[in-house]
C-alpha cells in the first residue's frame, strides 16, 4: 500500500471504531449527567456535568431495582435451560448419524425464519391459565425458545471439533459412554459452552417484545423501560439505556474468542 | 441390548429440545394462526379487515419496508467493507474486532436510547450543528412533523446496532475461502477489485445468504429502536402488534399483524434461499 492509501485505510479503521464507541460515550454522559446535563445547551463533549448521584437517583426509582433482578433471573433461567436442552442435542448431531437428523436441523433452521418473540402473543392466555403469566420464568421460557436453536447448533460445532478418537480411547480404557463424555469431552467443550451460555444470557437480557407482552408487574428491565418510556424524563431514559448496555459490553469482551465459532461457522 | 440403546440415544438426546420447541414455537404458531382467523371462536377474517382498515396500517407497512430495504443493503455493504479492512489489518485485529462487535450485545431498546441522546432537541447532533452555525438553537427532529429526519434517525440507529452481526458472519465466511484462489488470481494479474468481484463475492455467497436471511427477518421485527427514538410518531408493523395487544387489548388483530410479519419473513427467506443458492460444483 502506498502512503495515501495507508492513511485512508487507517483513518477508516479509526473512524469506524469511533462510530461504535462515541455514541456509547454520549449516552454515558447522558446517564451520569442528570437533569442539568440533559438540558445543557449547547452540549459539551467533555464530562463536565457528570456525577454518580444522577445514576444513584435512577437506581432508587421505584421498580428499577426489581426490574433488574427480574431481568437477571430470566436471563439465568434462559441460560441454564438453553444449555440443558441444546447441548445434548448438539452432541447427538455431532456424534451420531441417524434417520431424522436432517428433519431436526430443518426444525432448528426453520425457527430462524419466524419472528419467535412475536409469536409469544397468544401465549398470554395459556400462561395466565397455568400461572406463568407475569413471572420471570414465563419470560425465560420464550427467551429459551429464542436461544435454544442457537445453543444446539453452536454446541454441535463445538463437539464436532473434538476428535472422536479421544472419546473412543476412553471407552477402550473402560470408561462408560457417560464417563467418557464427562471426563474427556466435557472439559474440552466447556469454554465454548460457557460462551454459548453467556450469549443466551445476552439474548434474554436484551429481548423487549415478549418480555413486555408477558409481564405486568414483574417486568424485566427492558419491559420496564419500554412502558415508562413515554412518561419518564430524558436523563432517566439515558440511565436505563446505559444500564442495559454495560453487561453487553462486558459479555462480548468475555466471549470474543468464540464469536466466530458461534455466529460464523455454526450459522452456515 | 447395547445396539438398541445406542440407536435410541440420539433420539433421547434430541427429545427434550424437540418437545420444548414444539411447545413454545409450533404451538404458539398454530395458536397465532387460529387466533388471527377467528372472532369469538368463529372462523372469520374480521381481524384482518380491521387491521387493514386501521389508519396506521398503510403507514406501518410503508415505514417497515422502507426501513428494511434501506437498512439491510447498507449493512451488507458496510459489513463487507469492514470485513475486508479487518483481513488486511497487520496488528491489533482482536481489539478492532472487539470494538466493532460491541453492538452485537446491545439491545434494540438501548440502541434507540443511545441515538435519542444524540438526536434529541438539545442533543449532541444539534450542538454540533449549532457550533457550525447551521441552526440557531435546539431543534426538534424526531416529531411527526419531521418524518424524513425521524426516518433517518431510526435508520442510523439500526445500522449502528445491527451491522456487527453481519460483519461477524461475513468475516467468518472470508476466513473459509482458501488463499490459493486469490493467489492464483494475482498470478494472472487480476486487480484487487476484480479479485473481489470475481473470486471473493461468489465464494462468499453462502455467508451472504445467511447474513441476509438473519438480518432481514430481524429487520422486519424492528420495534424498540423506533419506539425509543420516535415514540408512536413512526408506526411500524411490530409496534402496531404491540399497540393492539397492550393498549387496545385486542389479541386477534395483534395476531393478524404477527401473521403478516410471519408471511413477510418466510417470503424473504425463500427469496434469499432461491436467489443465492449455491450449486454443488461451486462450493468452496
Amino acid at each position: 500500500m502506498n502512503a495515501l492509501r495507508r492513511t485512508v485505510y487507517f483513518t477508516g479503521i479509526v473512524a469506524l471504531c469511533a462510530w461504535v464507541l462515541v455514541p456509547i460515550y454520549f449516552i454515558a454522559l447522558g446517564a451520569f449527567g442528570g437533569r442539568i446535563g440533559v438540558f445543557r445547551w449547547p452540549k459539551s463533549i467533555l464530562p463536565t456535568d457528570t456525577s454518580l448521584a444522577a445514576m444513584q437517583l435512577f437506581l432508587q426509582v421505584e421498580g428499577v431495582g426489581q426490574a433488574m433482578v427480574n431481568s437477571i433471573i430470566a436471563a439465568c433461567i434462559t441460560m441454564a435451560l438453553s444449555i440443558a436442552l441444546g447441548a445434548p442435542a448438539g452432541y447427538a448431531l455431532a456424534r451420531f448419524t441417524f434417520p431424522g437428523q436432517n428433519a431436526y436441523r430443518l426444525l432448528i433452521l426453520l425457527t430462524r425464519a419466524f419472528p419467535l418473540a412475536i409469536l409469544a402473543l397468544p401465549l398470554t392466555v395459556a400462561f395466565i391459565r397455568i400461572g406463568l403469566y407475569d413471572t420471570a420464568f414465563g419470560v425465560a421460557l420464550i427467551h429459551t425458545a429464542l436461544a435454544l436453536p442457537f445453543a444446539a447448533l453452536v454446541s454441535a460445532s463445538l463437539f464436532q471439533a473434538i476428535p472422536r478418537e479421544l472419546e473412543e480411547a476412553a471407552w477402550v480404557f473402560g470408561c462408560t459412554r457417560l464417563q467418557a463424555f464427562l471426563k474427556v469431552v466435557l472439559p474440552l467443550a466447556l469454554p465454548g459452552i460457557a460462551a454459548t451460555a453467556i450469549f443466551a444470557f445476552v439474548i434474554s437480557w436484551n429481548e423487549v417484545f415478549a418480555a413486555s407482552v408477558l409481564t405486568v408487574r414483574n417486568r424485566t428491565l427492558t419491559a420496564y423501560l419500554l412502558t415508562v418510556l413515554a412518561e419518564s424524563p430524558l436523563h432517566f431514559r439515558f440511565a436505563g439505556g446505559f444500564l442495559l448496555i454495560v453487561p453487553s459490553i462486558v459479555f462480548i469482551f468475555a466471549v470474543r474468542k468464540y464469536l466466530f465459532a458461534m455466529w460464523g461457522i455454526a450459522n452456515r | 441390548m447395547t445396539t438398541v440403546r445406542s440407536r435410541l440415544l440420539p433420539y433421547l438426546l434430541l427429545a427434550p429440545s424437540v418437545a420444548f420447541l414444539a411447545a413454545l414455537f409450533l404451538v404458539p404458531l398454530i395458536q397465532t394462526i387460529t387466533l388471527s382467523f377467528s372472532e369469538d371462536g368463529v372462523p372469520s377474517l374480521a381481524n384482518y379487515t380491521r387491521m387493514v382498515s386501521d389508519l396506521n396500517f398503510g403507514l406501518a407497512v410503508r415505514n417497515t419496508f422502507l426501513l428494511v430495504l434501506t437498512v439491510v443493503p447498507i449493512q451488507i455493504v458496510m459489513a463487507l467493507a469492514m470485513a475486508m479492512m479487518l483481513q488486511k489489518l497487520p496488528r491489533g485485529r482482536d481489539v478492532v474486532l472487539w470494538i466493532w462487535t460491541i453492538p452485537l450485545g446491545i439491545s434494540d431498546l438501548a440502541a434507540g436510547l443511545v441515538w435519542l441522546a444524540i438526536l434529541q432537541d438539545r442533543g449532541y447532533l444539534n450542538s454540533a450543528l449549532y457550533g457550525l452555525g447551521l441552526i440557531d438553537g435546539p431543534t426538534a427532529w424526531l416529531t411527526y412533523e419531521t418524518p424524513v429526519a425521524l426516518f433517518f434517525g431510526v435508520l442510523v440507529a439500526e445500522v449502528w446496532r445491527a451491522t456487527a452481526i453481519v460483519l461477524v458472519i461475513l468475516f467468518a465466511g472470508l476466513q473459509l475461502i482458501p488463499k490459493e484462489y486469490k493467489e492464483a488470481a494475482e498470478v494472472f494479474g487480476a486487480r484487487p477489485w476484480t479479485t473481489f468481484v470475481r473470486i471473493t463475492l461468489p465464494l462468499l455467497k453462502p455467508s451472504l445468504q445467511t447474513a441476509l436471511i438473519l438480518r432481514t427477518v430481524l429487520a422486519f421485527e424492528v420495534f424498540a429502536v423506533v419506539y425509543a427514538i420516535g415514540g408512536t410518531n413512526f408506526p411500524v408493523l411490530v409496534g402496531e402488534a404491540y399497540n393492539w395487544q397492550r393498549n387496545y387489548q385486542n389479541t386477534g388483530v395483534a395476531a393478524a399483524y404477527a401473521m403478516l410479519i410471519v408471511a413477510i419473513s418466510l417470503g424473504a427467506t425463500v427469496v434469499f434461499l432461491w436467489a443465492l443458492r449455491t450449486k454443488p460444483e461451486q462450493q468452496a
